[in-house]
């Protein structure tokens, strides 16, 4: 790290940059004349080498911090996440010399050209009436091809389904496998298989633009026909009033001692408390180890921050789950049955274990033994 | 002195210029007539609350009944923006509240709006009117039982897509039982359930109310009473739409809604049956605005549904309409004006409905007046887009959201960068524009060079180099606002182009190359402006000055630096430039 930011130190004063700015301008001039040349004139553009040095030079500065921060967990992964979907920065090193527009454009191709009608009745994400289920498959088996990119070897699209929300250690290593697979190799030729990664659900923040309001409906919507209870469905007689899985997602503010950022979780996406905490701790690793990273003392705290949140389980650990409930008290997380945390759970927040005994837990102090669930 | 008018008579003159802008232009004339539009300037629109201070406000226009203020970025609806950013509205309504006992309305958008607030509101003007809070967020029920015990003269109570803490849903029994003066209730995005004997009587006794919008808590079976308590009702939001079938249920609700002869808009439909759906046949001729994208009905219902709807001016619809939905509604809604369709599935591998360009297309053709669209979708062409340009030149608003990020034309494998030239050439009055697929900086150039009504322009995971923003910058005469995401573009072009930004609103950037040290250089130079940086990784003078910063955001102010930055923000003034440097 220090070796880079050395290295960026040389490079020109931005105050510069606005000479060299006019030169551009009339450059573009030029460029106007035909688009033929733009290739030619578009590496004209800067000041000659040295500026896209420098572009480089900051992409994969981003690149390599991402790939170190991959491992830190949830919010440091979104920012490289972004920059994966982009197929620029990170993935620009593999592929060297070649446009990668063309390698994607290709690669876009491959996926047409391989498709695989895989359109599995169970796919739809209807039925949370239960009323058209029938009608609309029938109407799906029988329409004109689109590009499904259901099938993925290794199952992994259920996986990154599954994991919607913003924190999922698989989500990631998806992302590496498929950058491992994007190779010029793997590109030129037309397997399906390798293109079909492509389209597994990149878990960036913001992207698809919809608010979250909406998200909690969407993924009401297509959390019913998992292929499991596609069975189900049909079953569930249609008039009966829709089961409480197809509510909408439950977005409790989450938040913890020492970063002050928050952060929400959507409950409706874990279903029991182990999965809330693996990822809590996901959640929470990233800021810690970027805060700890960024703090004046500098990276000595890095490992540190790395270390897992543990023990968020048995209270024995560092850190200690605990909410307040609809009435306001601050309970421990884990000491009533999942549903009955899921229907009370206000609000959440990760506290210094050192500093339980001295809160007053609400009214209910009976439910502070940790070894309960 | 050229003008004999006394103040009296201009002052009636003006009351007659309602827009903003013509109120502006006024005041611009001379100082008599600054000074005369100033004491009987009655409305205020701020979009953006860290552009002007309440004191100024206040100090420029005494006599103000109504405002309007915007807070956080737009792009904080996708969770772009990390919490407890900013757009706090509780120094402004301290502010009026003192000034300003005579304010009737306030209407906020994206602002953190506490308990606190509201009940201020609710205690300090004694003629409020109109209260909508749209997409905001921190305030309980409790603060809305404030309002509603508080505000006798109550018309307009609007939560719009707002973030409630819904304790319970008590609170509407707190409108007092001379509370008669409602017009418009839109409580849609509650999650309690409230008592619909409250409910009713409210309804009951308020013979004004146009506007209804209840929440999914309310069960279909209630609708029927509320709905002969107001047949009067022009905007109806229904709550959940389910319920076990029974023919006395459908019955009952069928003569309810066509009871409802005024009924121009409908939404709501939470988990809806579609059995139930034929109740609101009757009433459909006469619908303009039609919202289901919170309905999952699947196109053969929606086919039957948008057929006999031949006035729509307004769709809202989830993808499940389909091609085939899309070909009916550009049939048989000759009047449709906008046209949103939302996916039902964003996160979805693939497409789960057979949507495709070619729907657009067909409405594109079918629909004379359509001039505002956001459409997601899985796949386009640059041909589809060149088609739905020259069908509709009147478009003023389109936003394409391609889901896959950088997806070609899926037949040539081309960029689609023809295909929103084409958009941008042909419709000269487009206003708003968001760009999704892949793109090079070839747009942007097409962008630049005809968009020039263009006020707001959103770009997600396009362009090549600096280039494309420097032809937005130089050639958007009209751009306001403007926000990018996941793009190459940097210093270079930002730099080039600063004095553009004080001709706009806002700037938002995020996951760009915009270094530290150019916002630094930024802010430095232009004074006029609040450069921030969010990072949340720490303090970016941390990192090297050429090392990108993750969010940029830029505004033009005349308030100076806000005093409620939280911890990771950092705005590039001259005294932190030299501290850091």
């Amino acid at each position: 790290m220090e070796g880079y930011s050395t290295e960026q130190e040389a490079c020109p004063q931005l105050l510069d940059l606005i000479p060299k700015e006019r030169e551009w301008l009339v450059k573009r001039e030029e460029r106007s004349h035909g688009v033929s040349e733009e290739k030619k004139l578009e590496l004209r553009l800067g000041p000659p080498g040295e500026h896209w040095t420098i572009k480089d030079c900051s992409r994969d500065n981003s690149g390599e911090r991402d790939e170190s921060l991959l491992t830190l967990g949830c919010f440091s992964n979104m920012s490289s996440m972004t920059h994966n979907a982009n197929t620029s920065g990170a993935k620009r090193g593999f592929i060297d010399t070649v446009d990668h527009k063309t390698i994607e454009g290709t690669w876009i191709m491959n996926n047409k050209g391989g498709q695989t009608q895989k359109f599995s009745s169970s796919e739809s994400p209807w039925a949370s009436s239960g009323y058209q289920v029938k009608t609309q498959q029938q109407n799906h088996q029988t329409r004109a091809p689109y590009p499904q990119y259901q099938s993925t070897p290794q199952g992994q699209p259920v996986t990154a389904r599954e994991s919607s929300q913003p924190c999922c250690t698989k989500v990631v290593d998806l992302q590496n496998a498929e950058k491992k697979t994007f190779s010029p190799a793997s590109a030129n030729t037309a397997v399906p298989n390798s293109s079909q990664k492509r389209s597994a659900p990149t878990p960036v923040v913001g992207w698809p633009p919809i608010r979250s309001f909406r998200k909690n409906l969407a993924s009401s919507s297509s959390l019913k026909p998992s292929p499991e209870s596609e069975k189900v469905v049909p079953n569930k007689a249609s008039n009966e009033k829709p089961i409480e899985t197809s509510r909408k997602g439950l977005f409790v503010k989450i938040n913890m001692d020492g970063v002050p950022i928050g952060r929400k979780v959507d409950l409706k996406a874990y279903d029991c408390y182990e999965k809330l905490y693996s990822a809590v701790d996901e959640l929470f690793r990233g800021l810690l180890a970027a805060q700890s990273d960024s703090s004046a003392d500098g990276m000595k705290n890095k490992e540190e921050g790395e270390k897992p949140i543990t023990g968020l389980l048995d209270g024995s650990g560092e850190y200690t789950l605990v909410y307040q409930d609809n009435e306001g008290d601050r309970m421990l997380v884990g000491d009533v049955p999942w549903h009955m945390f899921v229907s009370t759970v206000k609000r959440l927040r990760v506290l210094k274990s050192s500093e339980l005994p001295t809160l007053c837990l609400g009214s209910k102090q009976e439910k502070l033994t940790p070894d309960a669930s | 002195m050229a003008y004999s008018f006394p103040e009296e008579v201009l002052e009636h003159v003006f009351s007659f210029i309602n827009s903003d802008k013509d109120r502006n232009a006024v005041s611009l004339v001379c100082k008599s007539w600054y000074e005369i539009e100033r004491w009987c300037r009655r409305r205020i629109f701020v979009g953006n609350c860290y552009a002007v201070s309440p004191r100024i406000m206040i100090r420029r226009f005494p006599e103000v009944r109504s405002v309007e203020l915007k807070g956080k970025p737009h792009f904080a609806d996708f969770n772009l923006v990390p919490e407890d950013w900013g757009g706090y509205v509780y120094p402004w309504i301290a502010a009026m509240s003192r000034a300003y006992p005579w304010l009737e309305e306030i209407r906020l958008k994206r602002m953190v709006v506490t308990d606190e607030a509201l009940e201020l509101i609710s205690k300090s003007f004694r003629n409020f009117k109109v209260l909508v809070l749209s997409t905001c967020e921190g305030f309980s029920t409790d603060g809305l039982a404030a309002i509603a015990s508080n505000c006798k003269h109550l018309r307009e109570l609007d939560l719009r897509e707002s973030e409630v803490d819904d304790i319970s849903g008590h609170w509407l029994s707190h409108f007092p039982d001379t509370c008669t003066s409602l017009v418009s209730l839109n409580i849609a995005c509650l999650v309690s359930e409230l008592s619909c004997s409250v409910l009713e009587r409210l309804v009951a006794r308020s013979p004004n109310l146009r506007t209804l919008r209840l929440n999914r808590a309310v069960p279909l079976e209630k609708l029927p009473n509320i709905l002969r308590r107001a047949p009067q009702l022009v905007e109806l939001g229904t709550g959940a739409y389910s319920t076990e079938l029974r023919s006395d249920i459908f019955s009952n609700l069928a003569e309810a809604f066509s009871g409802c002869k005024e009924l121009k808009g409908l939404s709501g439909f939470w988990d809806v049956v579609p059995a139930y759906l034929p109740a609101i046949y009757s009433v459909c001729a006469g619908l303009t605005s039609l919202n289901l994208s919170y309905a999952t009905i699947q196109c053969p219902d929606l086919i039957k549904l948008v057929s006999q709807c031949h006035n729509l001016q307004r769709l809202w619809v989830l993808d499940y309409i389909e091609d085939s939905g899309l070909d009916a509604l550009a049939a048989s809604c000759k009047d449709l004006q906008e046209l949103r369709v939302f996916p039902s599935d964003p996160f979805g591998a693939g497409p789960n409905v057979s949507l495709t360009e070619q729907g657009l297309v067909s409405v594109s053709e079918g629909c004379p007046k359509l001039q505002s669209v956001l459409f997601f979708c899985r796949q386009m062409t640059n041909a589809a887009l060149v088609t739905i340009a020259r069908n509709r030149p009147n478009l003023i608003r389109f936003r394409l959201c391609i889901i896959d990020a950088q997806a070609p034309d899926y037949l040539t494998l081309q960029p689609l960068d023809t295909g929103f030239g084409a958009i941008v050439q042909n419709c000269k009055e487009l206003r708003r524009l968001s760009l999704s697929g892949l793109l090079t900086d070839r747009v942007f150039e097409y962008i630049g060079s005809h968009g020039k009504k263009l006020e707001m322009l959103s770009i997600a995971f396009a362009g090549d180099s600096d280039l494309g923003l420097h032809h937005v910058l130089s050639g958007c005469e009209s751009l306001r606002k403007l926000e990018i995401r996941d793009s190459p573009f940097g210093d270079k072009a930002l730099l080039a182009n600063a004095a553009k930004l004080e001709t706009m609103r806002s700037l938002w950037m995020s996951s760009c190359s915009v270094s530290f040290g150019a916002c630094k250089l930024l802010g430095r130079k232009l004074p006029g402006l609040n450069v921030e940086v969010i990072d949340e990784r720490g303090p970016p003078d941390l990192r090297p000055e050429s090392s990108p910063v993750e969010k940029l955001y830029i505004y033009r102010t005349v308030a100076g630096p806000r005093f409620d930055m939280p911890g990771f923000v950092w705005r590039m003034n001259e005294d932190q430039a030299w501290r850091l440097s």
